[in-house]
């Protein structure tokens, strides 16, 4: 197990740029998922770590030792591929024992670390299959599995659970974390799905444009959003941005919306006297309210799904979602209102979508 | 599988002719629709091959129509020393051109198959010996191995490592090893372009994981090129040795099976004894010695080709 320093990482293809400039600290023994939207650079980041992809500027390292110019194999890693690449004409047993194999070790050790690792993942019944006689589940266990059997220092997992169906990726999901708990090896983990972000990450890095937006455990990302991106990308259903004007008038502050109505807001918020700024609330933050209290809003779609209602509507023409834990039974076209919970609702810089600071 | 196929219910008596109730039979359909290739089947294949069956047994030549003789061709073909020679260059020819077309076709493919400059251009070039017709480039060859004008004897004399001339084509093994040679270079482009087409189907990450996994690039060849490419490489090959095994025009264009026979295939000889020697029946008899030699090939590659464990679908 070994820590994972990134300096100031650039990457290039030709004329590219597309790691500009990236600086991650990973301790010995974190989770820690790099998620973005796609073209965002965490793959390529990723290929870097593993020695897949040249370094063009910057520096990795591994437990203390540079690896910028070392090949994959001296790097004392193992990688989980999005299409598993297990090698299609091995047994499950030779996928797994495929690296130890290579470097000569002795069949007694290939075979009992086989064995354990296959144990760890409920492999022992499939040794003798071939890839191609396994479901998605199994070939992504195998896949894990021949990561496992190397004991290496750093797990790379890159967007393993795409391939599969929903239902297989969250329980694949629960299994990968299991095993992290279990084997405490540092895991870097790469996925465009930020649910799975939330889920497994001790550390979550936001990604985009090939450079960082911001880095923090899952709950510091969906509580204190740096900007507006990371505020819109962490959290699902998405964060409700709103334009509007701060207003300040003696010790009150508010905000006002285009339409006019004026949102009020807790005494300590930033922001000047004329500000633009954009609302932002989450669908779980807001109020369904009666009377003249909060904001109009037409209702547009109401999705039951069981556990909560989620409603989506328009205030003065931008769409906002919000998320019910009673069940409601609105009709599209009709008026409902609502209030965002001010002490809970972030305000960015309309100009850089930074958010302003408290 | 007739019974997946639901035949549309026609009443009794609703008016439809024996021509209509026909259309709808599914059998008679498939017979119908099977008749173009079966003639085509018919005229040029099965047909040309039971008449030269038949000639074989026959003492047929041109001009007079033979008489059933039985095995007597084939009994004078086994005392026949000129036979036996083209037997065993033939074996030669096909063994050697397969061999080097092979280790040749193999290392172009995985050399095209890297990120290399003007790629494409580098593929289109690999198929020029393909397209070029035959006749056009054993002439060539032709004028390549000339006693007087060999382009490889004035270049070696030029730069000193011989002094005289090489006779490509007066010396029966100098003959033989020329045409081989030529033979390579024509069949080198297809095993070249449908290996490379094998060695596309390989998933680019099967060797980044195995680099992972502390392959080298001779191990990623050893490991996961070469036996992903295994199906592909039987597929070829077969062709390849079927091909060279039957081949016909280079040698007839550049030596014609001499020098006094050293070069003669079974094809040439055939030909030689059949259209110019007149005698239709021996060369008949002789193209029908190749049969068992091909069919012994075709079955190597059809245990060769049998689908490996890795290639099956799930058990269950």
């Amino acid at each position: 197990m070994a820590s994972v320093s990134i300096q100031q990482t650039q990457k290039y293809f030709g004329q590219t740029h597309i790691i500009k400039g990236v600086s991650i600290d990973i301790a010995d023994g974190e989770f820690c998922v790099l998620v973005g939207p796609s073209g965002c650079g965490k793959s390529t980041l990723l290929r870097m770590i593993a020695g897949l992809e040249e370094i063009s500027g910057g520096q990795i390292s591994i437990g203390g030792k540079v690896v910028n110019n070392m090949p994959p194999k001296e790097r004392d890693i193992a990688m989980v591929f999005q299409n598993y690449a297990l090698y299609p004409h091995m047994t499950v047993r030779d996928n797994m024992a495929f690296s130890l194999m290579l470097a000569k070790r002795e069949k007694s050790v290939i075979d009992e670390r086989v064995g354990k690792a296959a144990g760890i993942l409920g492999l022992n019944q499939l040794l003798d299959r071939y890839p191609r006689q396994l479901s998605g589940g199994q070939r992504q266990r195998v896949a894990m599995g021949r990561a496992i059997v190397r004991d290496p220092q750093v797990f790379l997992f890159d967007e393993p659970l795409s391939n599969l169906d929903a239902k297989l990726r969250v329980q694949m999901r629960t299994e990968i974390k299991e095993l992290h708990q279990r084997l405490k090896t540092t895991s870097i983990y790469v996925t465009h799905d930020q649910i799975e972000a939330m889920t497994m990450a001790d550390k979550i890095v936001v990604m985009r444009d090939g450079l960082v937006e911001q880095i923090g455990t899952p709950l510091e990302l969906y509580d204190n959003p740096a900007n507006q991106f990371v505020a819109g990308f962490i959290g699902s259903p998405s964060m409700n941005f709103l334009p509007g004007t701060v207003m300040r008038s003696g010790g009150n502050v508010g905000v006002q919306l285009s339409d006019g109505v004026v949102l009020q807001m807790p005494s300590g918020t930033a922001g000047a006297d004329g500000q633009k700024v954009i609302f932002g609330t989450r669908p779980e933050h807001v109020e369904l309210v009666g009377g003249s209290e909060g904001v109009a809003a037409e209702v547009v779609v109401v999705e039951p799904t069981g556990a909560d209602t989620q409603v989506y509507s328009k205030i003065s023409g931008t769409e906002v979602t919000t998320i019910f834990r009673e069940r409601h039974d609105f009709k599209p076209g009709s008026t409902i209102r609502l209030r965002p919970d001010p002490t809970r609702a972030h305000l960015f810089d309309a100009a850089n979508g930074n958010r302003l600071a408290a | 599988m007739h019974a997946a196929v639901k035949e549309p219910a026609v009443p009794r008596g609703s008016g439809l002719g024996a021509l209509g109730r026909l259309s709808n039979n599914v059998t008679f359909l498939g017979l119908l629709f099977m008749l173009p290739a079966a003639a085509l089947l018919l005229v040029f294949l099965t047909y040309p091959l039971g008449l030269g069956m038949w000639l074989g047994l026959t003492d047929t030549k041109i001009g007079r129509s033979g008489e059933f003789i039985g095995l007597e061709n084939y009994q004078a073909l086994w005392d026949d020393d000129v036979f036996w020679l083209s037997v065993r260059t033939t074996i030669l020819y096909t063994s050697v051109a397969s061999f080097f077309k092979f280790v040749l076709g193999l290392w172009l493919a995985l050399l095209l198959n890297q990120n290399i400059a003007f790629k494409s251009f580098m593929r289109a070039i690999l198929l020029l010996p393909w397209i070029v017709p035959t006749t056009l480039s054993a002439i060539a060859f032709w004028w390549i191995y000339d006693s007087q004008f060999s382009i490889i004897s004035w270049a070696l004399t030029k730069m000193g490592l011989i002094h005289g001339y090489i006779d490509f084509l007066g010396d029966g093994w100098n003959a033989r090893w020329s045409v081989i040679a030529a033979n390579v270079w024509r069949g080198i482009p297809f095993v070249a372009i449908s290996l490379l087409a094998g060695l596309q189907t390989i998933s680019p990450s099967l060797y980044e994981a195995a680099t992972i996994d502390g392959a080298s690039p001779w191990q990623n060849f050893r490991f996961i090129t070469y036996p992903l490419l295994t199906p592909i490489i039987a597929i070829v090959m077969t062709f390849s040795v079927l091909f060279t095994f039957t081949d016909f025009q280079l040698i007839y264009v550049i030596t014609r099976g001499g020098p006094v026979n050293y070069t003669h295939l079974m094809a040439t000889l055939s030909f030689q004894r059949a259209i110019p020697g007149g005698n239709l029946a021996e060369g008949a008899a002789i193209a029908m010695a190749m049969v068992p030699f091909l069919i012994g090939a075709i079955l190597i590659s059809f245990f060769g080709l049998q689908r490996r464990a890795w290639q099956q679908g799930s058990k269950d």
